[in-house]
């Protein structure tokens, strides 16, 4: 399209739903998304599709079960309760192997919490959610302009896999405003393939079942294997993640959503006052980028993890770093941290960051990259974090950083 | 010779698990041989429950769906409103319809949706293995009213088509039975009724059919299809509940 129009987030994910061919839509009112089924009950009858105001989010899941299997592209939202009833009908679709696109504008929980941006559902997210052996592919947008072109990726990517696909997104980039530009031609319907596992219209063929048991023998087993190595397929090839200013970063902040634009917001501080730290975001939550942060963790001594959850996020990017660099977090699980508070903790986790460490990394990393890299640069530049970090470190023995975060943001 | 009576093409020619004396086989028969006269088998989509009737997606030849428990309705929903041209029904039990999924057969009942609900009402839950279902009557005994359901403990049964005849968008209800053979009959026509309907886009049209389950019920299939007319019969009484010639309020 290439034009910049100013939407708030929710009427982005509508829109850009819409437009990626999106012609069924079921929801039940919720906040802080309620603009998507308010947007859709005009926008989709207008672009020739179905909204339907459901009498429960249980109710508007299948309903979306059920047109998903007729091969059209669908979608739901919904915010936290109403994702958690959704989640026997979308554990059905992936048994269905269906490819359905919901989206979740996270609220605090648990239980009725509140309605403000949260990111406490992120357990629940990408680690299946509902009751069996499945994934969901969870793309985490952060700003309106992904709100607005994430859906036509769900599509494509659940279709492509036969899969539930999901947008994780929260109050905030539900209701801000912002400039998206669909950065696609609309898509029409029509010229999208039916599968040819779809139901109706049954003229000429053999019936179709779409169903999510298989009660023989072993058969269930057998399936679930299968899918197993569909998901290590997705783990290899779809990951999508990004990076700022990790070359030469001793610190890495990892966030995702809302909280990596804070958590950038940070960055730049600490850049200005001279301090090596980047930031690691990924945009795929499952697959998790975790091969990618492995390679990192070798040449980075120390992550802090910013996330609006009580330590969530953090067991995903301690799982990948695997003990090889310090990984702190600084959680704020019903709270929204500003760039100033995280700045802080970064500023004092960087300079308590351990000499030994910071050594054997350089040391670790040296061979490799001499081989590839002159010389120039890098030895002189190598000792004098090193000889910087002991300096600091005995100034700053208390390191109340990492009690003040854990204080903060839970245990973990 | 002449071939006067065949299997329907709308029915799989395949075993079906039922116990005997189950009414789930008849009515199976009854919706094919309707799929058949209507000439509607291969634009129709229908929708397999949880419980006992699980395996009709393999007996009916149609395309076909299995969704949760009591979703029957929500499910038919989105087929039928993203594929008008489609024909479909939901097929329930009584723990299905008027228990777990209570909201979404009221509700696609007041949307009128343009779909046929099939409904087989046996008093008691079959798959699980004979618990009471909102439908069992007073007295009567199942696992978890060992003594028979006491309406101060465990409440009264629903009239499922007594309860929907109050919304406007109910279009067709009618109870029936299959207990005799004029039961069979007369249930045919009602179903084919709640086909019809949606052919001609009426609404939402639900066929609630009295139906044995011995096994559970602890009987032989004759004492099963007696127990139907001596004391399902007078508490849920047989007859058309609402029909009517307005168009239904879905595309």
């Amino acid at each position: 399209m290439g034009e910049k129009i100013l939407m708030k987030g929710n009427e982005a994910l509508a829109e850009g739903a819409v437009l990626a061919g999106c012609r069924f839509f079921s929801g039940y009112p919720i906040t802080p998304q309620n603009e998507v089924p308010e947007y859709m009950s005009w926008r989709l009858p207008e672009a020739g599709g179905t909204f339907v105001q459901a009498e429960s989010e249980v109710s508007a899941i299948n309903m979306i079960y059920g047109a998903a299997a007729t091969g059209i592209r669908t979608m739901t939202s919904s915010s936290s309760p109403g994702i958690s009833l959704k989640q026997e009908g979308i554990s059905y679709c992936a048994g269905a192997d269906l490819p359905i696109f919901f989206a979740n504008v996270v609220r605090g929980g648990p239980g009725l919490g509140n309605i403000a941006a949260s990111q406490g559902d992120y357990y629940q997210s990408v680690k299946g959610g509902g009751h069996g052996d499945y994934h969901t592919i969870v793309l985490a947008p952060n700003s309106v302009d992904e709100m607005g072109n994430f859906p036509k990726k769900c599509y494509e990517l659940a279709e492509k896999y036969r899969m539930p696909a999901m947008i994780l997104a929260d109050g905030i980039l539900g209701q801000m405003m912002e400039p998206v530009e669909f950065k696609f031609t609309p898509v029409d319907p029509s010229t999208l393939k039916k599968p040819d596992w779809s139901l109706g219209n049954a003229a000429g063929r053999k019936k179709r079942i779409v169903r999510s048991y298989d009660l023989r023998e072993g058969e269930l087993e057998k399936m679930n294997w299968a899918r197993a190595k569909k998901f290590q397929e997705i783990e290899d090839r779809e990951v999508q993640f990004e990076e700022k200013n990790i070359q030469d970063a001793r610190l890495v902040l990892v966030a995702y959503g809302t909280s990596s634009r804070i958590a950038a917001a940070a960055m730049k501080m600490a850049r200005d006052k001279g301090l090596k730290v980047g930031l690691f975001r990924p945009i795929t939550l499952w697959p998790f980028p975790k091969k990618q942060l492995a390679k990192l963790a070798q040449r980075v001594e120390n992550f802090l993890v910013v996330e609006m959850s009580q330590g969530q996020f953090v067991d995903d990017v301690r799982l990948a770093v695997n003990g090889t660099a310090q990984v702190d977090l600084y959680a704020r699980p019903a709270g929204i941290p500003s760039g100033e508070e995280v700045f802080a903790v970064v500023e004092k986790l960087y300079r308590s960051i351990k000499p030994t460490l910071t050594a054997k990394k350089a040391e670790k990393t040296k061979p490799a990259q001499k081989a590839k890299t002159p010389k120039k640069a890098r030895p002189t530049k190598k000792p004098k974090p090193v000889k910087k970090a002991k300096a600091i470190n005995k100034k700053t023995v208390k390191i109340k950083t990492a009690k003040k975060s854990t204080k903060k943001g839970g245990r973990r | 010779m002449e071939l006067v009576n065949k299997k329907p093409s709308s029915l799989v020619d395949i075993k079906m698990h039922y116990c005997p004396g189950c009414g789930h086989g008849i009515v199976h028969r009854l919706i094919a041989e309707v799929m058949d006269e209507l000439g509607i088998r291969e634009r129709t989509v229908g929708v397999a429950p949880v419980g006992c009737a699980v395996f009709s997606d393999d007996y009916f030849n149609c395309d076909m769906i299995q969704g949760p428990h009591g979703r029957g309705p929500a499910i038919a929903t989105g087929i039928k409103r993203s594929q008008p041209g489609c024909i479909v029904f939901s097929y329930q039990g009584d723990g299905d319809l008027a228990s777990i999924g209570m909201a979404e057969t009221v509700h696609s009942a007041a949307r009128s949706e343009n779909i046929t609900i099939i409904f087989i009402n046996n008093a008691i839950y079959g798959m699980t293995g004979g618990q009471m279902a909102p439908t069992t009557l007073v007295g009567q005994t199942a696992t978890t009213c060992p003594k028979g359901r006491d309406p101060k403990v465990n409440g009264y049964p629903i009239k499922v088509c007594e309860l929907l005849s109050q919304l406007e968008g109910a279009r067709y209800l009618e109870r029936t039975a299959v207990s005799s053979a004029q039961g069979v009959i007369k249930t045919k026509k009602a179903i084919k009724k709640a086909f019809q309907n949606q052919v001609e886009g009426k609404g939402f049209s639900l066929v609630e059919i009295l139906s044995m389950c011995p096994t559970n019920w602890g009987m032989t299939s004759l004492q099963g299809a007696k127990f139907v007319d001596e004391k399902m019969m007078p508490l849920y009484p047989l007859g058309v509940f609402r029909s009517t010639e307005q168009e239904g309020g879905q595309k």
